[in-house]
């Protein structure tokens, strides 16, 4: 498949899981630590998808989405975002901005591996 | 004619009666006769001419004796009577006339002492009328006032231009917190009879309020009420709670309760309101706190689940290889450990928040126990002992079910032990307090003992369904057995949180002036805020801010500074003893040895004290919306009106001097000093010479000066200072 998929989460120990299962899934990985890197390699790289998480030095998740998804350049990159704030109104906010899928953390990751693999079929 | 002259022309007429027709009769007779027969007449009469004569002044005499005698009793007595009338009717009440005289005139005193009983007896029975009237209200006053005093929370009455018509000492307390001078005036500038609320509350908040209120009334809603909640000055949070006062009296009193209490009955309308005031910061506070911790026991904690679940659930991969395998469970291990601290801290942190759920009041330990002592010793007649009392520790308990406790243990310990006596203990443990219950006497197991803690505590006829361990778990407290073995004794040890000591109430807010605080002021009902300005007020009716400064010198031209402002209110006509203003002011200069033994002020007392730009604007929000009064007002205005540019501040309300209405009263006396005034209309000085002294007198003599201006036509603002402008003293500049 050759789909690119990039990890944004500044944390290592979720890291090494996402990355692991995306690997496994066949996916091309690649890895940002925080939001600014986050974005170039968006840029740069061009992504299918982005695991991105919203807590996130330098800049928020929040900010990630809203400027990838004001680019038109960057219209074919698919946004799930990964969150430990559980409220409502944070899921509410992350779709307005328009991530394409929220996900609370803690998550089941057989969950997260078929909301990628729906998520890259439909796109 | 006064009597005197009457009795005279009496003594005349007598004369002129008696001789009178035998001088007439003679004279025609010794006319009628011829020469002989007179010369017989002559011959005959001559020689007893004297007989005659005496005769005649016998009874002319005895004639004025009559007269003499009847003046004396009918016309001298009854004018004396008339004197003793007058003064039984104004100077001595109590002056009966004495009888005396003939009887028409005794029936007469008789009828007069008489009626004058009947008037004292009526008099007296008014009086007593008067003073029991009195007398009650006054009690109702006081039991109010005790009432008031004695409520935790801050009361404050207001009419419905919003001014203070009550207000107790636990809402001067939470307004001293709201002032933003605290240390100078003492919230005294924002609480106060008669001040306007709104100095303190936005005035829409209020409006607000009232208006929901009104519609709660209009609805004919049972007891309508609105809250809210604002920030105070110094940045304290208050929740308010606001409910009408209705009216009650003129019409709608005269009605049964029924009839005003039916719907449509339209009588209740509004004449003020209440304010019930909670300072929340501190609940606000903790409330916070245990947001922050339920944030960090949730959502700090679902990144960490996230990483563990994921690496577990990584782990049952089988085409995991071994490097991998090492680096998720490390993951696992460090993420659960870290969670596992997290806990352990917000535990710790947050465990009084945690403890504070249960709606535990903060009690004086001492107390606890008195009243323990006090409910065993009559309910379970077992005789009580004290051993060392901390008196000062505070607890944090629920005394009702805390004193359940102790007494179901103490039942069933006389009850299945035979203990004839109980002695209690309390000391302190750093952030705990130790209660004891000791007993001595036969071992007993420990299960035994134990296990009453988790039986429903039922004795003497109570019952409750909680158990010992219930009540010392709402208390966040801890029980156990011990012994003492070598004074073969055993007591149940109690741990208790211990609480902050309460503030107190500040005795000094209470005990300023003798008898019971001006708190309240219901006349203050009766005030309407009247459109046109004061001049036309009455000098009774307004608000006086009366006070006085101690400066370092007589010269403000020349740098002479104020370092003491003491000032009291009038309002309604009474000085308020409670709501005075006294504060030392650091002049930023020297003061001269021989000033001070006029103020009294030494210079070590003005170290540390505000200078006169934090001093004034407080000053200034305390006489906001009076009128000023001073003796000799132009030398103290001086003083204020030379710091106009620097503070900012400026005194532009109307202002009256006691020295030049002296001057107006009594135009030819020669000192106008305050002593020699004070003398002058009686008062008895205490505690002159300094600021806040000479302000209570200055307020005193103005208030005994209202009724004698108005003699000489001096009722309103107006008349007070145009009578002032004309008078000699006013015009001596300083």
């Amino acid at each position: 498949m050759g789909n690119k998929i990039l990890i944004a989460d500044d944390e290592q120990n979720i890291v090494i899981s996402l990355e692991f299962l995306m690997k496994r899934e066949g996916f091309e990985v690649s890895i940002a630590v925080d939001g600014e890197e986050a974005v170039e390699k968006i840029r740069a790289e061009m992504p299918d998808l982005v695991l991105l998480d919203v807590m996130m030095p330098k800049k928020s998740g929040f900010e990630v989405c809203q400027e990838v998804k004001s680019d038109p350049a960057l219209q074919s990159v698919r946004i799930l975002m990964l969150t430990a704030k559980g409220r409502d109104t944070e899921v509410a906010k992350g779709l307005a901005l328009g991530a394409d899928a929220y996900m609370t953390k803690p998550f089941s990751t057989k969950e997260l591996v078929e909301r990628v693999r729906g998520m890259l079929a439909e796109g | 004619m006064d009597a005197r002259a009457r009795f005279a022309v009496a003594i005349v007429v007598l004369g002129l009666l008696m001789t009178g027709p035998f001088l007439i009769s003679a004279a025609l007779v010794w006319m009628s006769a011829d020469p002989a027969e007179q010369q017989l007449m002559i011959d005959l009469i001559g020689p007893r001419l004297p007989v005659g004569a005496l005769m005649t002044i016998l009874g002319f005499a005895v004639g004025v004796a009559v007269v003499r005698n009847l003046f004396r009793q009918y016309v001298q007595g009854l004018l004396r009577m008339a004197e003793q009338q007058h003064l039984m009717l104004e100077a001595n009440r109590d002056f009966r006339i004495e009888e005396k005289g003939p009887p028409e005139v005794c029936s007469l005193v008789r009828t007069t002492n008489a009626l004058a009983q009947q008037r004292d007896e009526l008099l007296r029975d008014v009086e007593a009328q008067i003073t029991a009237a009195k007398r009650s209200v006054e009690e109702e006053k006081n039991r109010l006032a005790a009432l008031m005093s004695e409520l935790t929370q801050s009361v404050v009455v207001c009419n419905l231009e919003g001014r203070i018509l009550l207000y107790n000492s636990r809402a001067r307390q939470q307004f001293r917190a709201l002032s933003d001078a605290p240390s100078v005036a003492g919230g005294g500038e924002l609480i106060g009879l008669g001040r306007s609320i709104y100095t303190v509350f936005d005035r829409n908040l209020v409006a607000h309020a009232l208006e929901t209120i009104q519609h709660g009334l209009v609805s004919e809603h049972a007891a309508p009420v609105a809250n809210f909640v604002t920030t105070g000055g110094a940045g304290q949070l208050l929740r308010v709670q606001m409910s009408p006062v209705l009216t009650g009296g003129g019409d709608s009193g005269q009605q049964p309760e029924a009839v005003r209490d039916m719907p449509g009955a339209a009588t209740r309308s509004m004449t003020g309101f209440i304010l019930m005031l909670d300072n929340i910061t501190r609940n606000f506070e903790n409330e916070s706190r245990r947001d922050q911790m339920l944030h960090t026991l949730t959502e700090g904690n679902r990144a960490a689940l996230a990483n563990v679940r994921a690496a577990a659930e990584m782990l049952d991969y089988p085409d995991l290889d071994d490097a991998l395998r090492q680096r998720f469970r490390g993951v696992i291990r460090d993420e659960v450990k870290a969670m596992s601290e997290r806990l352990d801290e917000t535990a710790n942190e947050f465990a009084d928040a945690l403890k504070a759920r249960w709606p535990l009041e903060e009690m004086l330990g001492a107390d606890l126990i008195a009243a323990a002592q006090r409910r065993v010793e009559a309910r379970i007649q077992v005789p009580t002992k004290l051993e060392e009392v901390d008196e000062t520790l505070w607890i944090k308990v629920d005394s009702f079910s805390l004193l359940q406790a102790l007494l179901y243990l103490v039942n069933r310990l006389s009850d299945e032990f035979e203990v004839r006596e109980v002695r209690f203990r309390l000391s302190s443990a750093g952030r705990l307090v130790h209660l004891d219950l000791i007993w001595s006497g036969q071992a007993m197991s420990t299960e035994t003992v134990m296990s009453w803690e988790l039986e429903p505590m039922s004795f003497a006829g109570e019952s409750s369904p909680l158990t010992v361990r219930d009540v010392i778990e709402r208390h966040g407290g801890e029980m156990w057995l011990e012994r003492e073995k070598v004074r073969h004794r055993a007591f149940f040890r109690i741990v208790l949180p211990a609480a902050n000591p309460q503030e107190a109430v500040d005795s000094s807010l209470l005990a300023r002036g003798e008898g019971r605080p001006e708190y309240y002021d219901f006349d203050l009902f009766k005030w309407s805020e009247r459109s046109h300005g004061l001049d036309d007020r009455l000098l009774t009716e307004l608000t006086y801010t009366v006070f006085d400064t101690e400066t370092t010198g007589l010269n403000p031209s020349q740098g002479d500074e104020i370092i003491q402002i003491g000032a009291t209110r009038i309002v309604n006509g009474k000085m308020l003893r409670q709501e005075s203003f006294e504060q030392l002011v650091d002049p930023r200069r020297k003061l001269t040895p021989e000033s001070i033994p006029i103020h009294g002020i030494q210079p070590e007392m003005l170290l540390g004290q505000p200078t006169i730009d934090k001093v004034l604007p407080a000053f200034h929000a305390f006489a906001s919306d009076t009128v000023l009064i001073a003796h000799n007002a132009a030398f103290d205005m001086r003083f204020l009106q030379l710091k106009e540019k620097a503070t900012g501040v400026v005194f532009d309300q109307p202002v009256l001097d006691t020295l030049l209405l002296s001057q107006v009263l009594h135009p030819h006396q020669e000192s106008h000093r305050l002593d020699a005034i004070a003398e002058r209309l009686n008062l008895h000085i205490v505690g002159r010479h300094t600021a806040l002294g000479d302000a209570m007198v200055t307020a005193e003599i103005f208030l005994k000066m209202i009724p004698l201006l108005a003699e000489k036509g001096i009722r309103t603002l107006r008349d007070a200072r145009e009578a002032a402008e004309k008078s000699y003293y006013a015009r001596i500049k300083y």
